[in-house]
């Protein structure tokens, strides 16, 4: 079943995997937050924009 | 067509008249290769195994010099604004700036480029071809280093940027280039390396023109 | 369909469900693709090596598909000048370097143990190498230029010159290799691949595939929200 044993090309297969994983993960996670961040912006600046349009109502 | 004649010699007057000009691209190149032996040996045998091939690449970056201000000066000045408004088409423009570009940097370098390779340990038969690959491939050369030049305009850092943009494209031109005079040297047919050259060359010159005047018409906008 | 979510509303509303959706198939094919990497039998010649491939090839062809979007979505955008079309290059060039950098470094960590070597001047590294360098450009040259749109449009120009530039960089490259290295030490991998490899790798490829396209869907809405966010600051203070 599941060979997790490389033997003597260890050295080079994991590290190959890892960064792999470290590579991918980075960009998930980059994109990820940066989306989070200019939803959150935009969530920001529209409340903000209706808080004036509120206020200037009388 | 009389107006690009006034284009080209005002271009050619400008890259002389500024600040040394052709003089000091030229001083690059033999100062590039003058670190060459201090950085692999001056042990004769090893030094003419890589001469034509570092003075191809020495010239490669030599031509990389003066692209910063080929449309950079025109761009502050608003030269380039009255030039995009007026008679002459804005390729005909970037098509004449790209030759002055030829006439007055790759010309003289071309011509650097043999003494600099037999001083490097190149043979003496490989001269007249070391001059001409040089020369063809300084055409590509100066039209791709214009499109990068024209990419830059408006951005904060010109020279390092553009040679970021242009040098992987320089790549075919130091291929054929060096592997026509290796295969010369080898005593291998080399005419297929020239005309590669040659060809990376005309399709430059034929195409560039085109991205540099979008290059510019969009950094006008 | 490319006239539907060109209105970036639309693509917004498509891409919300779109994005984790394909991303969540991606996450179970290379799940499974994974786990059968290490099911398969070692191979003869290579040994454990052999597992190298399902990392290695997937992110090469990553490397190239990317530059493929790009150039057409720079294309889009400087032809038809549109926004959505600029966002959508723009979110193309970070994945792009990034698979490319992984196919760069597997593949050094698969050429060690099988050609003695961590880099050799080959023709498909070198113009891989050289792929990298232009997605760097790319993203140098939009970095380095204050205004967006106009960064955007010089960016989409440089993007296609490089994809003219690219078969012929890949061309002369090749011709370069074969005129001074014989081929017979780059011999990778032996006869054509044995169907016990290729699932696991065709799972792995189109894994890859569809975490770039939930990626770059998440890319592109993030492009679309930061310049809508601009738009509300700039009334905001005006």
């Amino acid at each position: 079943m599941l060979d997790l044993d490389p033997g003597k090309y260890g050295a080079f297969l994991w590290p190959a995997f890892a960064i792999s994983a470290l590579v991918i993960g980075w960009m998930v996670v980059d994109s990820l937050l940066s989306a989070r961040r200019w939803r959150k912006e935009v969530q920001r600046l529209e409340a903000l924009r209706s808080d004036v349009r509120d206020a200037s109502q009388p | 067509m009389n107006g690009f004649w006034v284009m080209l010699r005002r271009e050619m007057a400008m890259a002389w008249g500024r600040g040394g000009g052709p003089l000091l691209a030229l001083t690059f190149f033999v100062a590039t290769a003058t670190l060459l032996p201090l950085a692999v040996g001056a042990s004769p045998a090893r030094l003419a195994a890589v001469a034509p091939g570092s003075a191809w690449l020495a010239l490669a970056l030599a031509s990389l010099l003066s692209l910063e201000r080929l449309f950079e000066r025109d761009y502050e000045d608003g030269t380039l604004d009255l030039l995009a408004l007026g008679p002459v088409p804005l390729e005909a423009v970037a098509f004449a700036k790209g030759l002055a570009q030829w006439l007055t940097n790759g010309a003289p370098l071309a011509l650097a480029a043999p003494v600099v390779a037999v001083a490097l340990g190149a043979e003496l038969r490989l001269v007249p071809l070391i001059f001409i690959s040089a020369l063809i491939g300084g055409l590509g050369l100066a039209f791709t280093g214009g499109i990068g030049a024209a990419l830059s305009l408006g951005s904060k850092r010109g020279g390092v940027l553009i040679a970021v943009l242009v040098l992987p494209l320089f790549a075919p031109p130091v291929i054929f280039g060096a592997g026509a005079i290796e295969a010369f040297a080898g005593g291998l047919d080399w005419h297929p390396a020239l005309a590669l050259l040659s060809a990376y060359g005309l399709a430059a010159t034929a195409l560039g023109p085109f991205a540099m005047a979008a290059a510019c018409r969009n950094a006008l906008s | 369909m490319f006239q539907a979510l060109a209105n970036p509303q639309r693509f917004m509303d498509f891409s919300r469900w779109a994005a984790p959706l394909v991303g969540i198939i991606a996450v179970i094919l290379i799940t499974v693709g994974l786990w059968l990497s290490f099911i398969v039998p070692e191979d003869y010649q290579m040994g454990d090596t052999v597992r190298m491939v399902f990392i290695h090839v997937p992110a090469a062809y990553m490397a190239m598909f990317c530059y493929a979007c790009l150039g057409g979505a720079s294309f889009m955008g400087l032809v038809f000048r549109h926004s959505l079309a600029d966002a959508a290059g723009r979110a193309c060039a970070p994945l792009g370097a990034g698979f490319t950098f992984l196919a760069l470094v597997t593949g050094s960590l698969w050429g060690r143990p099988m050609w003695g070597t961590w880099w050799a001047w080959d023709a498909r590294m070198t113009s891989v190498l050289v792929l990298l360098l232009l997605y760097i450009g790319y993203m140098a040259l939009q970095a380095a230029i204050d205004d967006e749109v106009k960064a955007a449009r010089a960016a989409s120009i440089l993007a296609l010159v490089g994809l003219i530039n690219l078969p012929i960089i890949k061309f002369s490259v090749d011709w370069w290799n074969t005129l001074h290295q014989p081929a017979s030490v780059f011999r990778a991998g032996g006869p054509s691949m044995p169907p016990d490899y290729l699932w696991p790798l065709a799972l792995m490829a189109i894994g890859y595939m569809a975490l770039f396209g939930s990626l770059w869907m998440v890319r592109v809405r993030s492009e679309v929200w930061r310049k809508r966010a601009n738009g509300l600051a700039l009334q905001a203070a005006g």
